[in-house]
């Protein structure tokens, strides 16, 4: 169906099926119960479990397929952001335009920086990305943003204001900020039942959709002769062209594909919030694609998916747990026990969350090289090996996807 | 004039001058080896035919055209195919997989934008890839990982990817190193039949001289980087210089 096996097609449809049901997966904890905060099912959350996530998925099709890795993909992501706020200035509060034009834009940005970058490969590659992602910057926050030619409004970011044309903008009939044919980006259903709530928001379910069209896209280009060539690029690029295949258009078109992706998750960004600033495209925004990347299972299909959820879970969820919230939970303690435990924890959550993630990332890279996907697979082979103990080899000659 | 020509090629590596007035001449449809001894040049003499180095002197030309300044991918696209010293696959790939991928080279050319096409639904070039294996005797680990083969059967794989491309020209560099001795003859067998059914011509270097003798149609002996003698197989094996050169006693090369 669809032009994809079964064992794709289940892996897609489970997809479909979390990302729809994302608002009550992943509000499990009653509203008012102690666990509420490690809740990561309201609105804002969510827009960027599923957009970060497009944004993996893209940069997965370059660096795990291929092996070239970037260290500028957020570039792309900030000319994307610019590039929908300019159509929300112009033409209206409508979000398509901007999307489409993000991917444009990006796409054609892409194509330039690529051309340039892609002539060298290895570390070289990686540091010639990084310095046009930082020179991208440099433009934005300042160069690009004076009196006289304003296109990134620097320091402030980039926002629509009441004296812009919005030519299609009618604020009679349509809402004042971004929407999808009237229905506001912001719109949310709350729907409480017993101790639970959940919330059901415009702007998630348009990026969970856009979400899973790009994952279907992606599956495709896995499964195509050229997602084959780029596989061959990583294996071993000089026997491809003496083969008599020129690796570079292959190199080029799946960074410009990476960069697509990159610019329509910019795009989204946003779509659901109308400001785009300099510091998307910060090496830091840079690096965390890299991460999710790796931390997920670079080459996998689901892999990228993973990693960007968890960074961002991280991220949202584990900074907001202060001394405060460490006193509650460990109040049952004795006094000297509590603060103990308090002085220990305290490191690893609030303003230390990275610390957190690190030392995740550094036991996963060093015992599961492949990601977060390689671990579920540990674990399934151990358990149907429990269930068929007698059974002959569990070993499958399947690739890790 | 032969299918490959050769001419004062001259190839230097700092203070080494690796090759120096090499001319050479590869009728079309035959077998032409290449001796030497170790160090003599011929790999870097193959390197200069497909675009891996470039000569400091002299011209390479394929079927009248010069190959001088072509890329790689180009001078395959020609039609010569190499097999390396050293078993150059797609590790990470499966065997299966290896051998699409050259079907893909013919069949599209050197780049194709088909990121919406199944590769399983590519049906003509997975059965090619399916006979060359069978023919290669590889069929039972066409879902194997490349990398994890022997060095034999790495090098058998190399060989029926070139073979797969139809090429005109196809190089061979020590094929069989590394084989046992069953499959050396069977790759002897293979590439007897292939010549007697195909238009394709073949230069090899060899150093197993049982490989050399069952094949080549000339022999051209290089020494230090020049050709010594060029003649058919009968009149080399008793040639005195190529004892020399093989003993690594010769000083001074006429
Ligand atoms: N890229 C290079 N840079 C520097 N020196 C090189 C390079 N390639 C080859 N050489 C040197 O050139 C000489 C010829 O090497 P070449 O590999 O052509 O020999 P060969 O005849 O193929 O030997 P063998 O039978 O061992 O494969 C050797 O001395 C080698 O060290
Ligand atoms: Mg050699």
């Amino acid at each position: 169906m669809l032009g994809l096996n079964a064992k794709d097609m289940s892996l897609l449809i489970v997809v479909a099926i979390l990302t729809m049901c994302a608002p009550l997966i992943l509000n499990p904890f009653p509203a008012d119960s102690a666990m509420a905060q490690f809740n990561a099912g309201y609105p804002d959350l969510m827009q960027k479990f599923v957009i970060f996530g497009i944004f993996a998925i893209g940069f997965n099709i370059l660096f795990g397929l291929t092996g070239y890795l970037s260290f500028g993909h957020a570039a792309f992501l900030g000319v994307g952001s610019y590039s929908c706020v300019w159509m929300f200035k112009l033409l209206g509060y409508n979000v398509l335009p901007g999307i489409a034009l993000s991917v444009v834009t990006s796409g054609l940005f892409a194509l330039l920086i690529g051309l340039i970058t892609l002539r060298r490969s290895g570390i070289y590659f990686s540091i010639l990305t990084l310095a046009f992602a930082q020179m991208s910057f440099a433009l934005a926050y300042s160069v690009l943003s004076n009196p006289k030619f304003n296109l990134t409004n620097g320091e402030t970011g980039l926002q629509v204001y009441a004296n812009d044309p919005q030519w299609f903008h009618n604020s009679e009939r349509l809402p004042d900020l971004p929407h999808i044919f009237g229905l506001s980006m912001r719109a949310t259903q709350k729907v409480s039942v017993g101790g639970w709530e959940f919330q059901f928001n415009t702007g998630y379910y348009l990026c969970a959709f856009i979400m899973l069209i790009c994952f279907y896209l992606a599956i495709r280009i896995f499964r195509s002769p050229f997602g084959m060539m780029l596989r061959a690029v990583k294996s071993n690029q000089q026997r491809m062209n003496y083969t008599g295949l020129n690796s570079r258009p292959y190199t080029l078109a799946a960074f410009v594909i990476s960069g697509m992706y990159a610019g329509l998750a910019g795009g989204l960004l946003s779509a659901v919030d109308p400001l785009a600033g300099a510091e998307r495209m910060q090496w830091t925004a840079s690096g965390e694609v890299v991460l999710m990347t790796i931390l997920g299972g670079a080459g996998t299909l689901i892999g990228p998916v993973l990693g960007a959820g968890l960074i961002k879970y991280f991220e949202n969820i584990f900074s907001k747990i202060n001394d405060n919230v460490l006193h509650g939970w460990f109040s049952f303690l004795p006094d000297g026990m509590e603060d103990l435990m308090v002085t220990l924890i305290h490191p690893f959550v609030g303003k230390g969350w990275h610390l957190t993630l690190g030392i995740i990332f550094m036991l996963v890279v060093t015992f599961l090289p492949g990601g977060l996907v390689e671990g579920g697979q540990r674990i399934g082979r151990m358990l149907s090996r429990k269930k068929s103990k007698e059974a002959d080899s569990p070993a499958s000659t399947e690739p890790a996807e | 004039m032969g299918i490959l020509e050769v001419k004062n090629v001259g190839k230097r590596f700092g203070g080494l001058q690796a090759l120096s007035d090499v001319n050479l001449s590869v009728a079309e449809n035959t077998v032409h080896a290449i001796i030497g001894p170790n160090g003599a040049g011929k790999s870097t003499l193959l390197n200069c035919l497909i675009g891996k180095l470039i000569p400091d002197t002299g011209s390479v030309s394929f079927d009248g055209q010069s190959v001088l300044g072509r890329k790689p991918f180009e001078i395959c696209q020609m039609g010569i195919s190499r097999v390396f010293q050293t078993p150059e696959i797609f590790g990470d790939l499966t065997v299966m997989e290896n051998m699409m991928i050259p079907g893909f080279a013919k069949r599209d050319g050197a780049f194709e934008l088909n990121p919406m096409q199944r590769l399983l639904a590519q049906k003509d070039v997975i059965a090619h890839a399916e006979h060359a294996l069978e023919d290669m005797g590889l069929a039972d680990k066409r879902h194997m990982n490349a990398a994890s083969m022997s060095r034999g059967d790495k090098r058998r794989l190399e060989i029926a990817m070139c073979l797969s491309q139809d090429p005109r020209l196809l190089l061979l560099d020590e094929p069989t190193a590394g084989m046992a001795r069953a499959d050396t003859n069977n790759t002897i067998d293979l590439l007897k039949r292939i010549k007697d059914e195909r238009d394709i011509t073949i230069a090899i270097i060899e150093h197993d001289m049982h490989v050399v003798f069952s094949l080549a149609e000339r022999i051209t002996v290089l020494a230090q980087g020049t050709p010594l003698v060029e003649d058919t197989p009968d009149n080399i094996k008793g040639h005195p210089k190529v004892r020399e050169a093989y003993l690594g006693e010769t000083q001074e090369v006429a």
